[in-house]
């Protein structure tokens, strides 16, 4: 069984095709980075695989399940999280609040109006521990949207990981960071699960070919190329791409 | 632990008021209080979820009209009258809500604007029914097994104090719960909350229902109350109040609508013995409001505490 797999998608915007026929297999627990320049599609697919947007064809197959039309809390509940390219955090809670939400969101009691959650100890220890494992505790009653740029691409990640998600999907979680910060978020990528089926949305190549096991490059909607890291940086067409050559 | 202390102290004061006040400050106070339960009602939706109900007047006077009308026409029964208000105002929310809640922001205003409206029409041209533009005069308070009886002002004021306990208490459970904070979520990123897990569409449309049971729960009281009810309780002018009241108090905060709701039933009633345009006061209120206080009033005395403390 696949994590995740992509079949035959394509989606356009208006007469715009943003994805042409897209097929992708992600096996469990694989690491696996999609590139391509500005345009290709990467967000749109994202978009898709998360349910914000209905695919003008094709499937998606969520851990051996169809989720084509399922709506995007139900994807999440049967175990996909996303990280955001533009921030969507909560900017008026607090960073502890914001993760109880999270922690929350996959809880049975979510929906619980009878008792206060303080009631419900065991969202906050969890909450705590995962503020604690990813190093922002002291940070947890700082008001999310004064964090520094770094530190709120480390709620987001927060955020995502909380559900304990099967498969995860990062949209360019380096992007906009400075060196120091982009080292320290893919320093928290190299130490999520090894269980966690990642894929990575990278326009940094040596970020993502650092993190990742596989590469599929995406150019003008299609799948240009995929393999192993070695074959990605020797194709040509790839070179092409990114560092233009003549024949190009 | 401080704010149970307070809201015990406020309670005490409030039981302890009536020794105090002439029959008719006694009798202002009763609408504040009642006035209060619809503004913390409509908050859930404004200032809890974000969602900007332009008619909330509807679920307070189809409660109001239901109850007047049972009253009146079929049988001063609490026992019956009273649930079957809040049977109809929570029956009109859950069914506006399915309308309602498929638009978002301006549109979600517009939607609710026009529901209510649907209301007030009704109420305004269907005579035979409702009486129309006289509205139901002598509606009769309940006749209750208790020492008291509620025609007078002292025991139907801790009639009302009651309810307005009670919806207190059971609203700040509410926002305090897994649910509650979900709200708040919602509020503030609905995409991000979708992502999370929630059924974003499942808590907004309860949350509008709730809203409903609580502005019937204002409604019924009101028109026990006032023993009369016209059309105007289903108006946007009403529903505009109500709104204002939530924007004053501070939206979002559990007792600041109640506040807001005192202070524009106590201006109301100042100002309205002085000029007939009322609703301009309202209107200045609002712009003042928006540009000096934009968290209300409990933003301003949250404000000034912090500043003290700094």
């Amino acid at each position: 069984m696949t994590a995740l797999e992509v079949e035959r998608l394509s989606h356009s915007f208006g007469g715009l095709a943003a994805l042409r026929d897209v097929n992708l297999a992600v096996a469990p627990g694989e690491r696996l980075a999609i590139i391509g320049p500005n345009g290709a599609g990467k967000t749109t697919l994202f978009n898709i695989v998360t349910g914000v947007f209905r695919p003008s064809s094709g499937r998606i197959r969520l851990l051996g399940q169809d989720v084509t039309r399922l709506p995007p809390h139900r994807r999440a509940q049967l175990g996909l999280a996303r990280t955001f390219q533009i921030t969507t955090l909560f900017p008026k809670l607090t960073v502890l609040e914001s993760v109880l939400l999270a922690v929350q969101g996959l809880d049975p009691v979510r929906f619980a109006l009878h008792r206060p959650r303080e009631h419900y100890r065991h969202l906050l220890e969890r909450a705590q521990s995962l503020l604690a494992e990813w190093g922002l505790a002291d940070r947890r009653h700082a008001v999310t949207g004064q964090l520094s740029y770094g530190e709120q691409r480390q709620v987001e990640l927060i955020l995502a990981l909380a559900g304990d998600p099967k498969v995860l999907l990062l949209d360019e979680p380096t992007a906009g960071l400075s060196p120091a910060e982009t080292a320290s978020v893919a320093q928290m990528v190299r130490r999520f699960s090894r269980d966690t089926t990642i894929l990575l949305i990278e326009h940094d190549m040596d970020v993502a070919l650092e993190l990742v096991d596989r590469v599929t490059v995406l150019f003008q909607g299609r799948v240009l190329a995929e393999g192993s890291k070695d074959e990605i940086r020797s194709n040509p067409d790839v070179a092409a791409i990114y560092f233009g050559t003549d024949d190009a | 632990m401080k704010t149970r202390a307070a809201g015990g102290a406020a309670l005490l004061v409030l039981i302890a008021l009536p020794a105090f006040l002439s029959s008719y400050q006694l009798s202002l106070l009763t609408k504040m209080l009642i006035f209060g339960i619809f503004a913390m009602s409509l908050d859930l939706l404004l200032g809890y979820t974000g969602l900007p109900s332009l008619g909330h007047a509807a679920y307070f006077g189809v409660a109001a009209y239901t109850v007047g009308l049972l009253a009146l026409r079929v049988t001063n029964n609490f026992w019956l009258d009273f649930p079957a208000g809040l049977l109809m105002a929570t029956g009109v929310s859950a069914l506006f809500g399915l309308f309602a809640l498929r638009a978002r922001g301006s549109y979600f205003l517009m939607i609710t604007l026009a529901l209510g409206q649907v209301l007030w029409g009704i109420a305004f041209g269907w005579r035979s029914l409702t009486g129309g533009d006289d509205g139901l005069p002598s509606v009769p308070r309940p006749q209750l097994p208790l020492p008291w009886a509620l025609t007078d002002g002292v025991p139907f004021y801790y009639f009302v104090l009651a309810f307005f306990a009670v919806a207190v208490l059971v609203l700040s459970v509410i926002v305090r719960s897994p649910f509650g904070r979900a709200l708040v979520g919602i509020r503030e990123s609905e995409r991000r909350m979708e992502v999370l897990g929630y059924d974003v569409w499942r808590y907004k449309y309860v949350a509008f229902i709730l809203a409903g049971l609580f502005a019937g729960v204002a409604g019924n009281l009101f028109v026990y109350f006032n023993g009369f009810v016209s059309p105007s309780y289903l108006n946007i002018v009403f529903s505009a109040s109500a709104l204002l009241m939530v924007i004053l108090g501070g939206a979002g905060t559990l007792l600041g609508p109640a506040l807001g709701a005192a202070v524009i039933v106590f201006l109301e009633n100042l100002i309205s013995a002085y000029m007939e345009r009322w609703v301009l006061v309202l209107g200045v209120i609002y712009v003042l409001v928006t540009l000096f206080a934009p968290h209300g009033l409990v933003g301003l005395v949250r404000a000034r505490l912090g500043a003290e403390r700094a």
